[in-house]
């Protein structure tokens, strides 16, 4: 176990390592520099020179690799192009708040709605809500976030005026954008728990539960469910892929002040620093979500946990 | 005085995609107190499907046509789901072929034994029912049952579990206990350990057994009466001696008579040329007629009545009729 | 009935019987597709969806850039089925141009992450032992990082148009591919009937084309069937955001951009795209679920 773990944490730090470079040398190579062109070429010498010496671009490159790296292991990552003087991490960290209580909301509503349909839809297999199931799951899948976004703001907010269109004045503001996030986690969570259960539903000891003479509902609840519900924590990564990715266009949609309209438009200002500083907090954030979800998994199946310990 | 168990004129459909199938065609039989009935059969006789019948444990496709299923007198067809929660479990008990998947892999077997107590037995404390779950783990025969309570099926071999699946069982002493092929997928030594606990345990608790196998040592090792079954209809029912040593139907001929002995090395094995009837499509005459070396026209045309050859001795076969005593050798 | 009781003579053809026929596993897996009436009707709404991205555009009067101020924002009407947008530009042109563009990208960069791959899945597989090794580990760490991330960072440094967008998605895309094709290799390699055919003494070339290729196909197509989608979902996104394809030229993303910046009071400019897309959408997922179900060989009783 123990061993399993060191493994991973060294394929972690070895990703980290490769997408920071990759990072670094892809922004080097970002065509339009990040400094407004025309104030620029304004300048005199001295005063480029300044500029460029304290964003630290005026030095060969692998120098300007070693002091990044350097950097970067003592938690700083630089300075922001856009937002003048502030470092990207105080940045960053300013903008986490509202990303992770959409995202938070968004896995709570995906994972409650999707346990529910999923069950629901395996028990009563070819039925009609087996069918109002797979719809679900098949649109959650297919309609892009964007879209769903974009539609739920004008039905919802604009002509119905239910609830806000958008900003970060107080809590509602964040329904919206969780519910439109939480459609892919939704469908994800109901398609997978499904085809769980009707395989769990097809073993021996549920047989056995109904020959003790149990109600439907106990050996559902005690048996079929128990037994499905253990493997949904591995597509936990995925999910939060799809969070990451879905926050993107959600938070532009909505103008909410969180990471992914931070990468958005940072990208739309060539923000070096900042870019590189989202991704690798994207990737960090990614890698250590599904370390830790597999470490949880085989703590929570009695069979892995048991087999491992034998071993050890 | 009511048998213990009567199962009159059983009928079963089940519907497939391709069609419904008659797997159950007409089938009787009975059980008496603390008697060991074995059914014996190929895949698709229809053996399984009826005891899941008594149980009222037949798939979502599954229908009882037609027939009466009578433990003590009471008509088990006309049970209402509720009624038969109340019967799973405490009067009649079954368990399954394959330990392996038996069991739930996620809840200890303590709990596992103790689950079906809770449901039957609700005068029992907490604590009763974790005395007589221990009770049962050792009296399956299974050491150590303090450390084994809180253990999980894949900590135990193939063996204990198939003796933990029995204690859950016999948890509530069940008058009925029906094993539908309890030994198949283990090893012959585990087998006969197996068999070994089974006939203690119905000396101990007195109850009877049905045993489903296609396994003729089986049913020499553990059996009272025999109950062949082919083709979806009971061809030959009879006391174990007499059905080995008296054999009347030419199908349970044929099985004996491929089971190989070890003093006649070196000749060719035998075996019953042909394969089992469709049952979308039951042949009108005697299931056996298309693979049996005796056939006469009449079986093909006319279902063989139940004949009497001997004390307790039943068999569905035209050749016991006395007009086929010229062709009989 | 007396006279009943004589011997007959059985013939052998009437001891056994076959339940059906025996059919290859391709045509029992069409047969299987063809009852799924879902994924039936989800082919023929992609064909026809297909066909209309690729005749709309040629049989139509106007071009997808033609602007005229005179007619914009005009609701679907039968000289403009799907309308204009804020420039006068006719929307059924324009969406079906989109649809031809997203479509041409998606297969495009679905066939070389089909290509790359299979190849790399194959490979490892095959090879095995340290080779496996190396690739895999490749593998795991470029799994780390989200899919998205590095196509939007490549997008910014090559300069935009058609190919990079198709380059970009299929740098990550393979993956998945590589993956599924080696375990489904692995998995036969190791199975009974390559031993068999070992035994009889069928060169290794001929073991990989009779034997292993025919069964990874399945697996092959049923992942292509959701790349797709997925390449068409990416592609939209970026466009989106505003660094996919870029005006004039129409994709799906770039319309439903279009779409959103007015959508406060002329909705029909963003409704006609995002029902196409969502169409294309569903009917790979439904057709690929399809598919699955079909060729599954559990299935088969």
């Amino acid at each position: 176990m123990i061993k399993y773990i060191c493994k991973r944490l060294i394929y972690l730090v070895l990703t980290l390592w490769v997408i920071v470079t990759a990072t670094f040398f892809l922004m080097k190579k970002l065509p339009g520099s990040p400094f407004d062109a025309e104030r620029f070429n304004m300048m005199s010498a001295q005063q480029q020179h300044v500029i460029l010496e304290q964003y630290g671009l005026n030095e060969s490159l692998p120098k300007q690799y070693i002091k990044y790296m350097g950097n970067i292991l003592h938690g700083d990552f630089g300075t922001s192009f856009t937002y003048t003087g502030q470092k990207v991490s105080t940045v960053i960290g300013g903008r986490i708040g509202p990303s992770a209580l959409i995202g938070i909301q968004a896995v709570l509503i995906g994972l409650a709605l999707g346990l529910v349909l999923g069950i629901i839809a395996a028990w009563k297999h070819n039925s009609g809500i087996d069918y109002f199931t797979m719809i679900v799951a098949v649109l959650g899948v297919s309609v892009p976030n964007f879209v769903a976004a974009a539609l739920l703001q004008y039905y919802v907010a604009l002509k119905w005026g239910i609830l806000p269109v958008g900003f970060w004045t107080d809590w509602k503001c964040s329904v919206l954008p969780s519910v439109a996030l939480s459609f892919s986690a939704t469908a994800m969570v109901a398609r997978f728990i499904r085809t769980e259960m009707l395989e769990v539903l097809e073993q021996d000891y549920i047989i056995t539960a109904k020959a003790k003479g149990l109600s439907p509902m106990k050996v559902l609840m005690r048996h079929a469910v128990r037994n499905s519900i253990i493997p949904v924590v591995t597509i936990l990564g995925p999910i939060v892929v799809n969070l990451l990715t879905g926050s993107l266009a959600v938070e532009n949609i909505y103008t909410i002040p969180g990471i992914g309209s931070l990468f958005v438009d940072s990208i739309k200002a060539n923000d070096y620093s900042t870019i590189m500083g989202i991704t690798i907090f994207y990737s960090a954030f990614y890698i250590f979500v599904v370390l830790i979800v597999d470490i949880a998994y085989s703590l929570i199946d009695p069979r892995i946990r048991l087999a491992a310990g034998k071993e050890a | 005085m009511s048998r213990l168990l009567e199962v009159n004129q059983l009928r079963v459909q089940i519907e497939t995609q391709h069609g419904t199938v008659l797997a159950v065609r007409g089938v009787s039989f009975h059980l008496d107190e603390q008697e060991t009935l074995a059914i014996v059969g190929e895949s698709g006789s229809g053996k399984s499907i009826s005891v899941k019948s008594i149980m009222g444990l037949l798939p979502k496709n599954g229908k009882i046509v037609e027939g009466s299923i009578l433990l003590e007198g009471k008509d088990l067809v006309k049970y209402s789901e509720r009624q038969m929660q109340s019967v799973r479990g405490s009067d009649i008990s079954m368990i399954f072929q394959d330990p392996m998947t038996s069991l739930n892999p996620t809840m200890t077997i303590g709990k596992q034994i103790v689950e079906v107590l809770k449901e039957h037995r609700k005068d029992m404390s907490k604590a009763q029912m974790k005395e007589r779950a221990l009770e049962l783990i050792s009296l399956v025969g299974i050491s150590n049952p303090e450390a084994r309570f809180d253990q999980y099926p894949h900590q135990l071999s193939g063996g204990m579990r198939q003796r933990v699946v029995i204690a859950v069982a016999l948890a509530c002493d069940p008058r009925i206990l029906i094993a539908d092929e309890p030994t198949t997928a283990l090893d012959v030594t585990i087998q006969a350990q197996i068999l070994d606990l089974m006939r203690d345990l119905q000396k101990k608790i007195k109850t009877s057994i049905i045993i489903i196998t296609h396994n003729l040592g089986v049913v020499a090792n553990i059996a009272d009466r025999v109950a062949v079954m082919y083709g979806g209809q009971l061809v030959e029912t009879a006391d174990v001696r007499d059905l080995f040593y008296e054999t009347a139907h030419p199908y349970t001929k044929g099985l004996l008579a491929s089971i190989p002995k070890a003093s006649e090395k070196g000749s060719e094995l035998t075996a019953i040329p042909g394969t089992p009837p469709d049952l979308m499509e039951p042949p009108k005459g005697c299931p056996f007629a298309a693979r049996c070396t005796k056939t006469m026209e009449v079986c093909r045309q006319y279902p063989p009545e139940d004949m009497l050859c001997g004390e307790n001795h039943h068999v569905r076969c035209w050749l016991l009729d006395e007009r086929a005593k010229a062709l009989r050798e | 009935m007396d006279e009943l009781f004589v011997r007959v003579h059985v013939d052998e053809s009437e001891k056994e019987h076959i339940a059906h026929p025996n059919l290859t596993a391709f045509q029992e897996g069409w047969l299987r597709l063809k009852k799924n009436k879902a994924a039936v009707a989800s082919l023929f709404t992609l064909i026809a969806i297909g066909l209309l991205a690729l005749l709309a555009p040629v049989f139509s009067a106007y071009s997808y850039k033609e602007t005229n101020y005179d007619i914009i924002y005009q609701i679907p009407s039968a000289a403009h089925l799907f309308g204009t947008d804020q420039f006068g530009r006719d929307l059924w042109v324009r969406t079906w141009m989109g649809t031809r563009i997203s479509l041409l990208i998606a297969f495009v960069a679905a066939f070389l992450d089909l290509t790359v791959g299979v190849v790399y899945g194959a490979v490892s597989a095959l090879i095995g032992g340290k080779v496996d090794a190396v690739m895999q580990r490749f593998i795991e760490i470029l799994v780390g990082i989200p899919h998205l991330i590095i196509v939007i960072l490549l997008m910014m440094i090559m300069p935009a148009g058609i190919w990079t967008i198709v380059v970009a998605l299929s740098i990550t895309g393979w993956v998945n591919m590589a993956r599924l094709v080696r375990a489904e290799i692995l998995k036969l390699k190791n199975q009974e009937f390559v031993l068999a055919a070992r035994v009889l003494g069928t060169s290794t070339s001929r073991i990989i084309w009779k034997h292993l290729i025919p069964n990874t196909v399945g697996v092959i197509v049923i992942n292509a069937m959701f790349t797709i989608p997925s390449a068409i979902f990416t592609e939209a996104f970026l466009s989106f955001i505003g660094i996919g394809m870029q005006e004039p030229k129409a994709s799906l993303g770039v319309l439903i951009n279009n779409g959103y910046q007015v959508l406060r009071n002329f909705p029909h400019v963003l409704i006609f795209p995002a029902i196409v897309i969502v169409l294309i959408m569903v009917c790979f997922s439904i057709l690929g679920d399809g598919l699955r179900d079909a060729l599954d060989p559990r299935m088969r009783k």
